[in-house]
């Protein structure tokens, strides 16, 4: 078994830090990962993508080849990545975020995220959909990467995030 | 290192196994190998490497130094490591070119010292952000005179953190810098990277004198020794010195027969030593008709293309080189009388092709698969060079 996501969006949504916690989670679940990214000189504003590989097997070649899944967050980032990507993928968007007349699973992420509270935890929102509807890794393995990888004092707001991306699937 | 001092080193390096970057990988294994010191000057791709120990080093009693640029980093290095401690310094093209002076420096103090080049594309400063294997040449001729060193070349975040235990072991056991040469591509992933035990943890440390103060030779020895070092500190009166010198360590610039005696002995340590230094992965290679030789992220893509490959039962093997310098001459020799032709992926427009031609010597065909400009290899692109290396005829 081996799948390939995708994850885009712009510079400071959140876009690598969701493709490491997402590898660590494969990880903790005993498999195998590899994330990759790629991004531009800014801090924030421009276009980044994370590639996360998940298998059971080593994963030989590190590079994705035809995404499983692509998430995208951002209008400018579905533009860039969109057209590289197969049909087959199972497409996931931010829907305030990108227009988009194809069949895909539409979740307000940005707007969930600002009623609890804050916006910078759109992206665990995002996780919390991508693993419910993938099922690539477990949510138990996902909530501890979550609580790995976080600032302290902000698990209570990253764990509801999470809750509110699986209930949002 | 203790049990103790282990467990401590385990709690700073947290939770294993880790999904890491390379470059962090890098500093993992420094950390575990000893090392406790670093000095080092901030360049992409190798910058998280440097960010790493500065977070460590502080943890373990180590000292982290952002020196003013590379040839201060290496030099502190060198310094470091006369002063008794295991030393290692990170760096990228730019950096690597400006620390060569320096690098010949070490070999002809005979300085443990471990180097990390997380390679991107050159010449000069070339596309920082992106992956190369450019510098495989440079590692073993980049500074002036004759002298022998040691590199090793990781093709995945584990083998990155082995791979600098490895390089301070061998650099502890020989007295060479030993140069680990990563490339952006490796140095920015994240894979699972699993930290050793402590029964697994296999550390060498440099061997110092025991014999009387005064009737110590710092850099004596029969002619492949590797001396004793008595580094500053320990009481033993050593000079230092880039200039030719005698077995007391005094400069002797105009004796061609001092001179030859040491040069000859610091290449000889190494040569001599050659078959304990092969560090090659051999796979399919049980009735290999051909096959491909790479190394560093490449190796993994060449796996990938050779399964598929043998999957249409075609008769490809896989050699990947781990231990690059000095070349495994011996092994590609027999390989090439196994197989009709090699294959030769790289990230480069020609180097590590030419010492594997020079190996082979003639006895099956070597073909170059270059490629230049950040990205790696995809596996159709090796299948299909193999494909045309089985159909082609020699030249």
């Amino acid at each position: 078994m081996r799948k390939e996501i995708q994850l885009a969006g712009f510079g400071g949504q959140g876009i690598v830090l969701s493709g490491l916690i997402l590898g660590e989670a494969a990880i903790l679940d005993g498999m195998n990962a590899v994330q990759t990214q790629s991004y531009g000189p800014e801090s924030r504003g421009g276009a980044a993508r994370s590639d996360v590989i998940i298998s059971d097997a080593p994963i030989d070649y590190p590079k994705v080849v035809s995404p499983d899944i692509l998430v995208v967050l951002s209008q400018p980032a579905y533009d860039k990545y969109r057209s590289e990507v197969g049909k087959k993928a199972m497409l996931i968007i931010d829907s305030d975020l990108v227009e988009s007349d194809e069949s895909a699973l539409c979740v307000p992420f940005s707007k969930l995220a600002d009623e609890l509270g804050r916006r910078i935890v759109a992206n665990v929102i995002m996780l919390g959909t991508l693993a419910k509807v993938s099922e690539c890794v477990t949510r138990d393995s996902l909530e501890r990467a979550v609580l790995r990888n976080i600032p302290k004092g902000t698990e209570e707001l990253n764990l509801k995030a999470l809750d509110a991306g699986f209930r949002s699937a | 290192m203790d049990k103790q001092g282990y467990d401590a080193i385990r709690k700073l390096l947290g939770e294993s196994p880790a999904f890491v970057q390379g470059d962090v990988a890098c500093a993992y294994g420094a950390v575990l190998a000893g090392c406790r010191y670093f000095a080092g000057y901030p360049i992409t791709p190798a910058t998280e490497t440097a960010e790493s120990m500065a977070s460590l080093m502080p943890g373990c009693g180590g000292t982290y130094i952002q020196m003013e640029d590379e040839i201060a980093s290496i030099a502190a290095v060198i310094g470091a490591s006369w002063a008794g401690e295991k030393a290692m310094t990170t760096t990228s093209g730019p950096g690597f070119s400006l620390m060569q002076e320096n690098i010949g420096y070490a070999c002809m103090t005979e300085t443990p010292c471990v180097i990390v080049n997380v390679q991107r594309s050159g010449p000069s400063t070339g596309q920082p952000t992106e992956p190369a294997q450019g510098d495989m040449m440079q590692a073993r001729w980049g500074s002036h005179g004759d002298y022998e060193l040691i590199a090793l070349v990781p093709n995945s975040v584990q083998e990155c953190l082995d791979l600098v235990i490895e390089a301070f072991n061998l650099s502890e056991r020989f007295r060479v810098p030993v140069i680990v040469l990563t490339d952006g591509e490796v140095g920015h992933m994240r894979e699972k990277t699993v930290i050793p035990e402590f029964d697994e943890l296999k550390l060498v440390e440099r061997e110092t004198p025991t014999v009387p103060r005064e009737s110590y030779v710092p850099f004596g020895g029969g002619e492949a020794a590797v001396p004793p070092m008595g580094f500053f500190g320990l009481g033993y009166r050593t000079y230092v010195t880039g200039l030719t010198h005698t077995e007391k360590g005094l400069p002797a610039t105009s004796s061609a027969e001092e001179h030859t005696k040491l040069v000859s002995r610091l290449c000889e340590k190494i040569r001599q030593a050659s078959e304990s230094l092969v560090r090659i992965e051999e796979r399919y290679l049980d009735e290999a008709e051909f096959a491909v030789v790479s190394y560093g992220i490449t190796s993994r893509v060449a796996l990938n293309a050779v399964r598929t490959l043998r999957r249409r039962k075609k008769k490809i093997g896989y050699l990947r080189l781990i231990g690059l310098w000095p070349f495994p001459e011996e092994r590609l020799l027999g390989l090439s009388k196994q197989v009709k032709g090699i294959l030769v992926p790289e990230m480069n427009l020609g180097q590590v092709y030419h010492p594997i031609r020079e190996a082979v010597a003639g006895k099956c065909r070597v073909a170059h698969l270059p490629k230049i400009g950040g990205e790696i290899h995809t596996p159709a692109e090796i299948v299909e060079a193999v494909q045309k290396l089985m159909g082609g005829r020699r030249r």
